[in-house]
């Protein structure tokens, strides 16, 4: 019986304490007509070497490409310290921190983490992690709505220039709650300051920006912070944590910085792994501290006077405020927190300026190589570590191919952006060798041969 | 022992990022006013420093895999290796969400496998992976409960009905989806007040949230009764899965009447808490409210002479939902360990887990009442969990509940919850959970007899608890007033 403990002889013996004649009577107050007594459409268990010889052979299915895919997950070098640390049974078996003094290792750990989120994004204060970084900025919208208070609108600017998944995710969130996101469109890939300026003198919560923006490209972030401010919006910054070791901090943006910035923190020692676990991050001036939605952890003293961590500020929170609080959030990503602040104490700024620079030169390595084969250009011209490819042809049989040789080539953005025709987005990270940027570029001016041979 | 904050042992020039490229290439296609001068406030340490930090902050935890963990309502049973290593395995880590269906067959049948299963054991007709964690999963089933009345222009209905003893996370979540909560007593026996139920369901009414077996560690007997009043004023019913625990296999919240459920896989199928999340709220539905899934899904294809076919079902072949819930498709690495732990019970090894839980409950709550402590539900079976009132000793001897739950810690138990549900005065929530012996639970009584003891003979020893932590009693107050959220060394 796997995992369970009992002998005959314990359950006898626990039967007769209860005054109970078998386990099945424990069940009693359940109706009859709802009781079932078996599980249709469970298969039978299995032996641990078994499903792990089931894993490897569904595993095998999906390994053995080299992928120049970004589009907000990254494929970034891991250290093995990570994960071991991480995965100790300590940190991934223990629960949130209720008892204070029973989880200083986690508490410590996210002090340390929230610390570390403030250098980066040049900000006060940060929460200790959201689920990832679509949730993250659908709670920075809400929390923008609920904090600006030169400010009665329940609308938001968003912009075309932000990844669509989070502006998705954003409308699921906001929609229930009567928040509206009007969308500015691009123009070079950025976005478009010209609709933004036509919004002049409308009432708006708060202005979105995204840092590099989802096509890899750079906003103006000075001007369209200052521009927000003179209009009583907040600003919602948007960032890459990676990119935040090379970029302006949201906290220096114009003159007085951005209110909010929030993001996927997956690129800080968190693996692909189809999407997630990964977590959100969300950093704020001080000032908005009281409007963070999830967990906050304090530095204080016990009743000796020795420093020690707690969870603070819980008067926020569902199990306190229950209907009022800021959000019905509850658990943060505890695991991928303790990685990431693993991951960035193993960099350290040096390690990870260098790691967010070879993103930068290999990506600007492989656009321009791709750009010199006949039908692909480039884009736009100034991005972080994601250009935009035009091809002369549709894009999805191009990639279609380049995958038959074990080359994910890149993101199509046909269906999200088919203003931009027949383009793409690639992603060479610190992953990626040279040789690999070799072998995609052959691989790509072969395909495009072949394809127009047909 | 403390440990320095990790800024403490760093040193400007100890660097040497073996983990990261050896030289900075040049930022030569970005603009100067678009990048940052520095970047300080980060540690310089070496990777032995790292190590040994981390791994005595982790010294510092209590932890499933370290002590006892009777935290009711979480389900801190063991989460077994196997499953992280499967999740772990190259293949699936380094898997790109966005990479193309015929790369991903072997995640994507995984996951497929792991809905049938989850069908199988909730009774519900289809299930969406993609909630992260219990209150996204509760987010998802009230706003399809919304989208559901919406569409049939039943705009009227927006009040979500929910016992005084829910979890936080069920008014939070009503309000969060634009919804007015109401309130409902529950009844001395511990089941849902009918009549008060009578008299709050009407034209307005979206919905139910229940929790069955409830937060009170009863089953709620009156279930077929409540679901068929709700269904007849027009409203749904809302299954909050965080007590599936105790009745996995052997009943189904699709057979009790519920349309929508979600599950804490972080619970019930025992994927890790790691310090507080990542969790998983897959949400599961009948025919009433399947077009109204989140997206993706898992969906599968037919394909003559060969292999099935697995695929993403998203917003094109499902118009109706509510949408995406995150940037991909969820926790995957969670899911996946889910879908090892279920396949390794199997079905037979399902039921033990709601039989040894059960057993475990009753068990503990037996001895606990043998012993002179108060049972909130003493006429009641306990389900997988039971609540114990400490009232009558905080009023003889001053020892509250939370002076028993530090005094635990030094007994080397994790507390089990405190002063939830509300409802019940001084109360602990203690879920001990299948994977525990007899043995231990037997230790945990005698370490709650010995406090009880001290605290006739002696309150103010055990008020003084906890001794032998890293800390003892934090100064919450000052935590909340003197901020300190981040090292000011920077």
């Amino acid at each position: 019986m796997p995992f369970i403990p009992h002998t005959n002889d314990d359950v006898a013996a626990m039967l007769d304490i209860i005054g109970a004649q078998s386990t099945e009577e424990l069940f009693q107050e359940i109706p009859a007509s709802l009781r079932i007594t078996e599980l249709a459409g469970v298969p039978e268990g299995m032996s641990e070497a078994d499903i792990s010889r089931l894993a490897q052979q569904r595993a095998a299915h999906d390994g053995g490409v080299v992928s120049f895919i970004g589009a907000g997950a990254y494929e970034h070098y891991i250290p093995a310290a990570v994960w071991d640390l991480a995965t100790r049974g300590e940190f991934y078996s223990a629960y949130t921190p209720y008892q204070a003094e029973a989880s200083q290792g986690t508490l410590q750990l996210v002090y340390e983490y929230q610390s570390m989120m403030v250098a980066l994004t040049g900000l006060d204060v940060s929460n200790a992690s959201l689920y990832d970084g679509a949730t993250a900025f659908a709670e920075a919208c809400l929390m923008a709505v609920r904090a600006n208070r030169k400010s009665q609108s329940r609308r938001v600017v968003t912009t075309r220039a932000m990844h669509p998944a989070y502006r998705s995710v954003a409308q699921t969130i906001l929609s229930n709650q009567g928040i509206e996101l009007v969308e500015l469109p691009i123009r070079n890939g950025t976005t478009d300051l010209d609709a933004l300026a036509a919004l002049e003198g409308e009432d708006f919560a708060a202005v979105c920006i995204q840092q590099p923006g989802f096509l890899g490209t750079i906003e103006a972030v000075d001007e369209m912070t200052d521009q927000a401010h003179a209009a009583n919006r907040l600003v919602i910054a948007v960032c890459n944590p990676l990119a935040l070791a090379v970029l302006k901090p949201p906290g220096s943006w114009g003159e007085a910085g951005a209110d909010i910035a929030c993001g996927e923190g997956q690129p800080l020692g968190i693996p692909l792994s189809s999407g997630g676990p990964y977590f959100g991050y969300m950093t704020c001036r001080k000032s908005l501290v009281r409007q963070m939605p999830g967990r906050i952890v304090g530095r204080t003293v016990d009743v000796d006077g020795t420093p020690g961590f707690t969870l603070t500020l819980q008067a926020r929170e569902q199990h306190i405020r229950r209907s009022k609080a800021t959000s019905n959030i509850c658990t943060n990503q505890g695991l991928m927190v303790t990685a990431a602040t693993i991951h960035m104490s193993l960099l350290g700024a040096e390690g990870l300026r260098r790691t967010a620079a070879r993103c930068h030169a290999n990506t600007r390595s492989l656009a321009a190589k791709l750009a010199q084969l006949d039908g692909v250009s480039i884009a736009f011209e100034q991005y972080f570590h994601e250009a935009v490819i035009c091809l002369d042809q549709p894009v999805a049989p191009v990639l279609e191919a380049l995958s038959a040789h074990g080359i994910l080539g890149g993101y199509d953005l046909s269906d999200d952006y088919p203003e931009l025709g027949n383009a793409m987005l690639v992603c060479a990270t610190d992953a990626r060798s040279e040789q690999e940027i070799e072998t995609y570029v052959t691989c790509m001016r072969d395909v495009l041969a072949g394809v127009q041979a047909v | 022992m403390k440990e320095p904050l990790i800024f403490e042992y760093s040193l400007p020039g100890r660097r040497g990022p073996t983990h990261a490229p050896d030289t900075m290439d040049a930022m030569d296609g970005l603009p100067a006013d678009a990048l940052r001068d520095e970047l300080s406030g980060l540690p310089e340490v070496s990777e032995l420093q790292t190590v040994r930090h981390f791994t005595r902050l982790s010294q510092q935890n209590f932890s499933i895999d370290t002590h006892f963990y009777p935290l009711g309502s979480c389900t801190m049973k063991y989460n077994p290796r196997v499953c992280n290593r499967v999740a772990m395995m190259p293949s699936f880590i380094n898997r790109h969400p966005l990479g193309p269906e015929e790369h991903g067959q072997g995640f994507l049948h995984c996951m497929f496998e792991l809905q049938d299963m989850l069908k199988a054991v909730t009774g519900m007709t289809e299930i969406s992976l993609t909630p992260m964690a219990g209150a996204q999963g509760e987010f998802a089933g009230v706003a399809m409960i919304r989208a559901y009345h919406l569409a049939r222009g039943d705009t009227e209905r927006r009040q979500i009905i929910v016992p005084d003893a829910a979890h936080g996370t069920n008014p939070a979540t009503a309000t969060m989806c634009g919804c007015e909560v109401v309130e409902i007593p529950t009844m001395a026996d511990g089941d849902v007040d009918i009549e008060a139920l009578r008299g709050v369901l009407g034209p307005q009414t979206a919905g139910i949230m229940l929790t069955n077996p409830s937060t009170l560690g009863v089953f709620e007997r009156k279930i077929e009764t409540i679901a068929a009043l709700v269904h007849e004023a027009g409203g749904l019913l809302y299954y909050d899965g965080a007590n599936l625990n105790a009745i996995l296999g052997r009943a189904l919240p699709g057979d009790m009447g519920f349309d929508v459920i979600h599950i804490n896989l972080h619970k019930t199928f025992s994927t890790p808490h790691g310090g507080g999340g990542p969790g998983s709220g897959v949400v599961g539905v009948n025919e009433r409210l399947q077009p109204y899934l989140p997206v993706p899904i898992v969906g599968r294809r037919e394909i003559k002479h060969g292999n099935d076919q697995y695929i993403w079902l998203t917003g094109k072949e499902r118009p109706q939902s509510i949408g995406r819930l995150s940037a991909f498709m969820g926790n995957a690495g969670i899911l996946l360990r889910a879908w090892v732990y279920m396949r390794l019970l199997g079905a037979r090894g399902m039921l033990r887990v709601s039989e040894y839980a059960t057993l475990n409950a009753n068990y503990l709550m037996a001895r606990l009442v043998q012993a002179g402590f108060q049972a909130a539900y003493p006429e009641r079976r306990a389900s997988h969990e039971f609540i114990i009132s400490l009232k009558d000793i905080a009023r003889e001897t001053s020892v509250n509940t939370m002076d028993f739950a530090k005094a635990l810690l030094d007994r080397g138990f994790h507390a089990p919850t405190t002063y939830f549900p509300m409802l019940v005065p001084e109360c602990l929530l203690i879920e001990p959970t299948e994977t525990e012996t007899m043995q231990e639970l037997d230790a945990f009584v005698d370490a709650m007899v010995e406090i009880r003891d001290l605290a006739l003979r002696d309150p103010e020893e055990v008020k003084k608890a906890p001794l032998s932590t890293p800390v003892r009693r934090l100064d919450d107050v000052r935590a909340a007033r003197q901020l300190d959220l981040a090292w000011p060394g920077r």
